[in-house]
Formats: structure tokens, sequence, C-alpha cells
């Protein structure tokens, strides 16, 4: 039989099954308990914003000098607002915020231009970015060039030793995990077994005990006399730690490209160096950026544990901010300003990386 | 179109072997799969190779570009012997083009980048003339319109084309096919085998891993059926397809005629 009207026209779909009345009909109230289920959720999520938009915003002080000024009973913001300084520079000498305010307006000048598509010359600006920038930013934070005064790495602190950690952990950490996959994947048994030990020594091992080690128990094995930035210890460890990470992630994504990509480079003549940075590693590294992501955003939480090897990062300068007897009693306040702040570059990191993912998107699978 | 006899003028063939292949042995671990493979492939000549499947003719062809290693024997292609050299095997990769099954396009980069990357980075081409060189090639295989799309947004059919022009960017005098219509839906087939055809018109040497017999009986001068790992009959495609020789030459075409 052959269907003699062969083009049936498209029906407009029944009001109740599209907008806003067909989504609340098949999500909220599409059976009894269902309905109830709705019911109950509303009431609880009354029951956890009522207060706490109280405690935020209703009934908490913003403006004033000191504890005094917090008389409401809700949050006192009062404290925020008077150590906040502490909590962004650490004990940085106040006359040189403006370096680091410097140091990262530039970064962030220099990371919008990179997201912007007009901008002629991507990959010197890039290159500059990773290569020249972090030059200036290390003078600029620890000054004794031009006339700038030097400020030992003791003292920085707060946010911006957060940003100086994590940022360097992240730039660097990327490329070695990179290395460290590809020669855990090569065909030669020196490399492959070294990256082996090193990726799975330093997975085995916690953040905090890393951390120990390079402040208390390095400085006993080197000679005497010698000195080694505390920081910069604290950095080398975070940054091998992190790295095997990567490394792992990296290597989930390298497993994942079929071996046709490997051969079709092959044939073309392309040489291991040339295939992996053409060819593989670009697949390799988007197919796995949320895990990228996610191995970033754990480090840059991870930064807190500096705090037993007594670097002042944010936390620490909060935690130390409401210990002070001005401002005893409002730990809570200080932990949801942390929380916040971190929560802010995270969440930033994670829509940054949803983000590249659409943009890099071309098409389906092979 | 379609060529109905091999005499074409244009498909000339001379004596001179570019791939000469003497006792060529090959194993996975324990596993024989080549056994003293002997062929000698002139200039200009169009060899199909049939055989059923595990029966090695891929891993054949793959040996003469190096993506399989051969234990025994020599392989010998325009006169560079096959071995561990790498610059032997950089040159013989120069004169080879391939085409897989599964087309192996590069999906992070446009079709004309998937043309133009070994000419810019293995040939050392200023972008521009890499790009004309490519466009070139996407009109001889009819998808110059598809250049800046992404593989993935492409027909199988039109992936494959894309896949030859890709291997025909590095003008390689020998073209090797590991079953290139096999992974294409059937009203692909034709575009594929077309652009083949031209190709062949043109005078390329071609190896082909392939079970359209079609193409076998129009563009081959010779056909080669291999089983377990050995070439048990080769012939014209005339007296292969109608006389054929050996047992189990007559059993496979059985199967798939």
């Amino acid at each position: 039989m052959i269907n003699q009207n062969s083009s049936l026209p498209d029906l407009p779909a029944p009001i109740t099954n599209v907008g806003v009345i067909g989504w609340l009909r098949s999500n909220l109230f599409s059976s009894l308990s269902n309905t109830l289920l709705t019911l109950l959720a509303i009431y609880i999520i009354y029951l956890v914003i009522v207060p706490t938009v109280n405690w935020v915003f209703l009934d908490s002080d913003w403006v004033g000098e000191s504890r005094d000024a917090c008389t409401s009973g809700g949050a006192c913001w009062v404290f925020i607002a008077a150590r906040f300084n502490l909590f962004m520079y650490g004990f940085y000498p106040e006359s040189g915020y403006w370096r680091i305010n410097l140091a990262f307006a530039i970064l962030v000048l220099l990371l919008v231009m990179l997201n912007i598509r007009q901008v002629p010359r991507k990959g010197w600006l890039a290159a500059f970015t990773l290569t020249g920038y972090p030059v200036i930013a290390f003078y600029l934070f620890s000054g004794g060039l031009f006339g700038l005064e030097t400020v030992e790495t003791s003292r920085w602190g707060g946010l911006s030793l957060t940003l100086v950690l994590s940022g360097v952990g992240i730039v660097a950490s990327l490329p070695i995990g990179i290395v460290l996959a590809l020669g855990r994947n090569s065909q030669m048994p020196i490399v492959k077994s070294a990256s082996i030990v090193f990726i799975e020594f330093w997975r085995g091992v916690p953040l905090i005990t890393v951390l120990f080690m390079s402040s208390v128990m390095l400085p006993l094995f080197l000679p005497e006399g010698t000195s080694f930035d505390k920081l910069l210890r604290a950095m080398i460890g975070i940054v091998l730690f992190e790295s095997a990470y990567m490394a792992e992630v990296v290597r989930g994504g390298l497993a994942a490209i079929p071996r046709g990509q490997y051969e079709a480079a092959k044939a073309l003549g392309l040489n291991y160096w040339k295939s992996m940075a053409l060819i593989i590693l670009p697949q390799a590294l988007k197919l796995v950026i949320p895990g990228i992501v996610n191995t970033f955003i754990a480090l840059f939480k991870d930064t807190t544990l500096v705090l037993i090897i007594g670097l002042f990062d944010l936390l620490t300068t909060v935690e130390a901010g409401f210990k002070d007897v001005h401002w005893l009693g409002y730990a809570l306040e200080g932990y949801v300003f942390a929380a916040l702040v971190y929560w802010i570059f995270c969440f930033s990191m994670s829509r940054y990386s949803q983000n590249l993912e659409r943009k890099l998107h071309t098409g389906h699978a092979r | 179109m379609t060529p109905t006899d091999n005499s074409d003028a244009g498909m000339s063939v001379s004596d001179e072997a570019i791939i000469d292949i003497k006792g060529m042995h090959k194993w996975y671990g324990e596993f024989h799969v080549l056994k003293d493979i002997n062929l000698r492939v002139a200039k200009g000549e169009r060899i199909v190779v049939c055989g059923p499947s595990g029966s090695g003719k891929s891993t054949m062809i793959r040996c003469i570009n190096r993506l399989e290693e051969h234990q025994k024997g020599h392989i010998i292609v325009d006169g560079t012997e096959l071995n561990d050299d790498l610059k032997h095997i950089d040159r013989i990769r120069r004169e080879v083009g391939m085409v897989f099954q599964h087309f192996n396009l590069f999906p992070h980069l446009t079709v004309l980048e998937n043309c133009c990357l070994a000419l810019i980075w293995v040939r050392k081409m200023p972008r521009r003339e890499a790009e004309e060189i490519g466009m070139k090639y996407l009109e001889r295989v009819q998808i110059p319109e598809q250049a800046k799309k992404y593989p993935g947004q492409l027909s199988g059919g039109q992936q494959q084309r894309v896949a030859i022009a890709r291997s025909l960017c590095m003008s390689p005098s020998i073209m090797l096919f590991d079953e290139p219509t096999s992974a294409l839906d059937p009203e692909m087939i034709k575009e594929v085998l077309d652009t083949m055809i031209e190709l062949a018109e043109s005078g390329m040497t071609m190896l082909v891993v392939t079970h359209e017999m079609g193409f076998a009986k129009t563009v081959a001068n010779r056909v080669i059926f291999m089983d377990e790992g050995q070439i048990i009959e080769e012939n014209d495609p005339e007296t292969f397809f109608s006389y054929p020789e050996h047992d189990r030459t007559k059993l496979f075409l059985s199967q798939i005629m």
C-alpha cells in the first residue's frame, strides 16, 4: 500500500505539552506523590532560605569601624571590611599594595586580550603571558629593581598568595603532566619506567606530607648555610604533586584517541613530536578539559594546606583575622567570606572550561 | 565515468618495479601472519588484493609504509630498502600515500587544514602555497565547497574523498588503499570508487585492498588473492574471475559473487 497523501503537515503540539505549564505538569505535578514531594521541597527551601537571607542581608551590619557597630544580631560584615586588606595582601607593606594590584591588573588585561577574537598575533601574546609576564609579576611582588622596596616572600599573603601559588601550580603542572603522560606511553623502557615511578610516587603521598617534607625535612638534607625560600619550596612541592595527577588525566585523553589517528599522521610523514603536537594532543586535551579543570580546581583549594608550613594564604589570614582580640566571635563571617571567594574562583574556572569545550567542539567524532 | 576495458591508453604500465617485496615474513608474537610474500609492482600498475578477512591482506600493504614492521625478507620501494633506518622510512612515506578504511581524518582540523597540514609541517611549505595545493586536490575530488567544514560535518563518502585528497597533496607516486569503501553506506561507495577510477586513469600506481569486485574487474591490471598469510593466486582480472585455478580462490569467489 502506498500512502497517497505523502506530505502530512506538522501540527502544533498541544498547549499542555509545551511551555511553562507543560514543564510544571510533567516535572513537578505529574502524580499525587510527586505533588506532595514538590510541596515538601518548597517548604524545606523556605525553612533554609528565610533565616539565611535574614542573617546575610536583612539583619546584618555593613558600615562601621569596630565591633561596636555590629548590633543587629545578624552577620557582621564590618569585620570583613575592616580587615579586607589583610585578607587580600597578607602582611605585605601597605605602601606596596599598588604593586600587587598592578601585577594582577596586567594579568587580567592579558587574559581578556587573549579571549577577544579580533586581537592579532595571539601566539606571541600567549607566549608573553607564559614567559615574560611571570618575570614582571615576580619583580613587582618581590621588588629589588628600579628602586622598588624588597619584600620578602614571608610577608606575601592573603588572596594574592593563594593566587600566586595556584597560578604557578596551574601553569607549571599542565606541561609537566603532559610530558609525564607521554613518557608513560613511551616505547622506551627507561623513559616509561621513570615516568611511572614519578607519577606513582607523587600520587601515593598526601600533599600535606609533601609540604611538610619540603619545609621541615628538606633543609636537613641540604648543606649547611644553603637557604632556599620557603614559598619556592612549597611551590615546587605543589607543582610536582599536581603534575602527577595531571599526567594521569592527560593519559586518559591519550588512551581515547583511536589508533587510526596515529597511523594517519605517520602515513603523512609526521614524526613523533609533530604528530603529538599537531594531531594527538589537541584532541586528547580537548577530551579531558573537564578532568584538567577538575584538577585545577582541586589545586586551587589545596593551596590552603600551606598553612601548615606557616604561609599565610587567604584562609589562614581570615583565621588570623577572627582570632584577633578585637574581632573574636566572628569566625562564621570569616569562613563565609573565604568560602565565597574560593567559590567565585572555582566556579569561574568551571564556567570557563564549559565555554572552552563548546568553542572547541567541531562536529561529531570521526 | 566508468571505463570498460583495461587497455586504456592513459593507463600505461612500465616494466620498472616501484615496489619489490621479496620473501617477506611477519609475525604478531608467535602468530605467523605473513608467509613468504613476493610481489613486484610496476610503475603505474593497479593491483587489487582480495581474500577472506584475517588473510593478511591489510597487514601486507601496511608493511609497505611501515605501519607494520616485517621481521624477515626485503621491501624495496622506489629503490629504497625499508629497514629500521628512519631516513629510509621517511623517504618511503614521502612516496607512499595511504587511504584507510575509517578515513582517519583529523577531526579537530577543517577539511582544508587536513590537506595542508603535512605540506606545511613536513614539506615546510608556506601556508598560502599549501592551501592552493589543498584546494587543487579538493577540486579534483569534487568537494572544494566543503573546505572550511570539519570532517564530522561531512558524509562518509565525502570524508573518504577528503582523505584521498589529503594523501594526494603530498604528491605520492604510490597510493595504498586499505578497504576504502568497507565503512561506507552503499549509496556512497560509488562516489569514492569514481574518484579512485579517475586516479587510476591519471597513471597512479595503486595497491587496493577491497571487496569491490566490480572495481577489480574494470580498473585492476592484476588481482591478487591471499589466504592465511600467503599469496595464493595472482592473475589478470579476466582470467582471475573467469578461470580461477586454486580451490580456495574458487570458494572465495563463489561466496562473494
